[in-house]
């Protein structure tokens, strides 16, 4: 297990932080949440063109194979900018659901374009009530000549608005929360005639968020992805990858986030000083750059599990591990960076607000703490 | 094959033909291994274990051979390790000799002082006590007020210390001495090395809220103390002392990273609180949820710490530079120990309160205890609130005041 980036990673890393600085500043990220789709068009062509949407997609998909770890360090700058673009969602959700699990013709039609930049894809598994559980599925998919009618609603679809592919859960068989039943399907997300219904969903950090009705669409036999009715597991799988890339993305708008408090306690002055010279901040300033320094070793060490290929059980583990410490450690450099800041900090026109607002979506997507901690325990057979 | 391989096999060879059963057993504390020295009692299995070991240069894998060490390669010493910890073998020799004073002799101390200590430290003949604390000087250590005059050949020392883990059982210490008093209080400071048998040493135990402890306060009253056996320059000993503070709390955080497994808070959690299997199989879901949250919360913060710590080391194994890590390492490692303490008391109950005689195990008296001995964790080797210090000063580089 490496737990040292390689000279590759770290240059990938820095050329990701040049990228970030140089093209999106928190002034664009501030104007994308009231704009159009939510992020920049163009900026994701440049993201395709640097090769970051088929870093991890397998050479076979026309992708370059990649190891997560090189994943990491790119979601680490993105997080560290707040980039909006739906990265996690094309490339760990949807694109991770189809590769694990698409026939051969829906990997062929999708995978490659999604590299170039050309396929957004989405993973609509959140319904009302469903809290943070995948089997909790009411839409139904029900059997029609030849093939299956989708009805129900999913809700928070990360990047759905923008999508052109949407991998739906819906129930095949069983009662609402029954392990088994769920099937994965691949939807397209502009049909014409009775079929999907998107809103946007206003979520408080500004991310494209949507609101799927599924008004009876129908697909063929050839969209289900994976095994029918062991939808749940495949749907775990993808899960789990997807939270520790969004942990990688913590870890840098955490770092972010303190940063920015930092500089602050090193330059405002009050009674004379600056007020990082006070013991009472300089204390709490040093907790929080542990709670950092334990947030990025876990996800390090996360990204390490999943590239030494371990079994399903221990990748789950180390996504639970990671998620829980993320998930309170940015809440807490976020609340803390507003109190640091005083008054400033809870302006809107002061950046921390977008921090702090990032930092309670991402706590609450794919599981917040106690939730992760109870998985911790189940796994762990306690 | 390559050389390290052929190196893995003789040395796994040598081990198995040369460890004794007895060494071949999980152990529940330091207090089981050899510290080596002449004042301590150690069963024979024990001495030769260390002996053998001792006689290849293993006690002190990396050192060179003219010191009694094995002059292993880093990766060779990995190895060793390695193939130890495959065949469960117990440490043969441990000590502050290893952790402290024989790195930092390696490090700063003359050709002579190094013949003359390290072999009997490698061959545990010689055992090591830290003479820092004293009663006027805690947090504030540079302010220390024993004093060392020259007398010719020799420095006469007086004055005391505190909080000198075995000093009863030391044969050797090295300590901090004021040597100029008209100096700042940094720069009049000089180290020592000084025979515990000297005339005018005198020690006696400090008794802990826990109970017995490894404690000291050590009297000094004008002992001789030659000259010869200053390490590095007279009056310039804080560099030195400050050096050896940052090998402290390295060895300290190790040391949170051996045991904590041994304290099994589900197994508590389950005995005590109940799961929801009821055949008292020792398995199943802890049933009290905020226990089980708290056990939770609490193995994820030290699967991260363990995370971290073995980022540092590989980071350190590729040559980058350490920093100040070890104040990260030392103050959340203890908090953690303090926290499983502190919550295993908590599970047990009123079962939990026991301090001697009849209705308590042997594991429940110990848990209190043990309990009450962590909250001193987060004093000794620097406070936390120092290293909290330390982090905000040399790491993030907030302004003093």
């Amino acid at each position: 297990m490496s737990l040292v980036l390689s000279d590759e990673q770290r240059m990938l890393g820095r050329s990701a932080r040049d990228f970030v600085t140089g093209r999106s500043s928190l002034k664009r990220v501030r104007t994308a949440r009231e704009e159009g789709e939510g992020f920049s068009r163009e900026l994701w062509r440049e993201m395709a063109r640097l090769g970051w949407l088929g870093l991890v997609l397998p050479e076979e998909h026309g992708g370059a194979g990649l190891g997560r770890t090189y994943l990491m360090v790119v979601l680490e700058e993105l997080g560290r900018g707040l980039c909006p673009e739906p990265l996690l969602p094309t490339v760990l959700l949807g694109g991770a659901a189809l590769v694990a699990g698409g026939t051969a013709a829906c990997q062929k039609e999708h995978l490659q374009a999604m590299a170039a930049g050309e396929r957004l894809l989405a993973l609509a598994y959140q319904e009302p009530g469903s809290r943070y559980s995948l089997t909790h599925v009411t839409t139904a998919a029900e059997r029609v000549d030849g093939g299956y009618r989708l009805r129900g609603e999913k809700i928070q679809v990360q990047g759905g608005g923008a999508a052109d592919v949407l991998i739906v859960s819906a129930r095949t068989h069983g009662e609402p929360t029954d392990a088994l039943g769920v099937t994965l399907f691949a939807v397209p997300a502009n049909i014409s005639g009775p079929g999907v219904r998107r809103e946007r969903q206003r979520l408080l950090d500004g991310r494209d968020a949507t609101r799927v009705q599924l008004d009876g669409v129908r697909v063929g036999p050839d969209a289900v992805v994976g095994v029918p009715e062991e939808g749940a597991l495949l749907l775990g799988d993808v899960i789990d990858g997807a939270t520790i890339g969004l942990c990688a993305e913590m870890v840098g708008s955490m770092d972010a986030a303190f940063a920015m408090t930092l500089d602050y306690l090193k330059t405002r002055v009050q009674f004379g000083v600056p007020i990082g010279s006070f013991q009472a901040l300089q204390h709490r300033a040093a907790r929080l750059y542990i709670e950092i320094e334990l947030a990025r070793a876990a996800v390090l060490e996360a990204h390490a599990v999943f590239d030494d290929g371990a079994d399903r059980e221990a990748r789950s583990l180390a996504a639970s591990m990671a998620k829980a410490k993320c998930s309170d450690a940015f809440l807490q450099v976020t609340h803390e960076g507003i109190q640091m800041h005083g008054g400033i900090g809870m302006t809107e026109e002061h950046d921390m607000g977008l921090f702090v607002k990032r930092a309670r979506v991402a706590q609450m997507t794919f599981g917040d703490a106690a939730f992760h901690r109870d998985r911790f325990a189940r796994l762990s057979g306690y | 094959m390559s050389d390290l391989d052929t190196f893995r096999e003789e040395i796994h060879r040598w081990l198995d033909q040369n460890a004794p059963p007895s060494m071949r057993t999980p152990y529940k504390s330091f207090d089981e291994l050899c510290w080596g020295g002449k004042k301590a009692r150690y069963s024979e299995d024990v001495l030769h274990w260390r002996d053998v070991m001792a006689e290849r240069g293993f006690t002190a894998p990396t050192w060179p051979r003219e010191y009694g060490g094995a002059g292993l390669s880093k990766a060779e010493a990995k190895v060793l390790a390695e193939e130890m910890a495959r065949l469960h073998l117990r440490p043969p020799l441990i000590g502050f000799g290893f952790w402290m004073i024989g790195p930092l002799l390696l490090q700063e101390g003359s050709e002579e002082l190094k013949r003359e200590h390290l072999p009997k430290i490698a061959r545990g003949e010689v055992r090591w006590c830290q003479g820092y604390s004293e009663p006027g000087a805690g947090s504030d250590l540079a302010s220390l007020q024993t004093r060392a005059v020259r007398d010719g050949d020799h420095f006469i020392v007086s004055g005391q210390k505190v909080w000198t883990s075995y000093a009863d059982l030391a044969d050797w210490m090295f300590l901090l001495v004021r040597t100029d008093q008209s100096a700042k209080k940094q720069e009049g400071i000089t180290f020592l090395l000084m025979d515990m048998d000297s005339p005018g040493v005198s020690v006696r135990p400090i008794r802990l809220i826990s109970g017995a402890s490894p404690f000291c306060e050590t009297f000094l009253s004008d002992v001789r103390v030659p000259v010869r056996n200053v390490v590095g320059e007279i009056h310039h000993g804080w560099t030195i002392a400050r050096a050896l503070l940052g090998h402290e709390r390295t060895a300290i955080a190790e040391m949170f990273k051996e045991h904590d497994d041994a304290i099994g808070l589900v197994d508590a959690a389950r005995h005590y609180l109940g799961s929801d299997i009821a055949d008292h199989t020792g398995e199943g879901r802890i049933a009290d949820p905020v226990a089980r949250d708290q056990i939770a919360q609490l193995d994820i913060d030290q699967a991260c710490f363990e995370a971290l710590l073995a980022r540092m080391q590989a980071e350190a194994r590729a040559g980058h530079k350490p920093g100040h890590e070890s104040s990260i390492l030392k103050l959340y490692g203890t908090e953690l120990n303090q926290r499983r303490r502190d919550l295993h008391v908590t599970i047990a109950g009123p079962q939990g309160l026991g301090w001697s005689g009849p209705g308590f195990s042997e594991q429940e008296l110990k848990a209190t205890r043990s309990w009450l001995r962590s909250r001193g964790n987060s004093i000794e080797g620097g406070t936390s609130e120092i290293q909290l210090n330390i982090i905000a000063k040399r790491v993030l580089g907030l302004p003093g005041l």
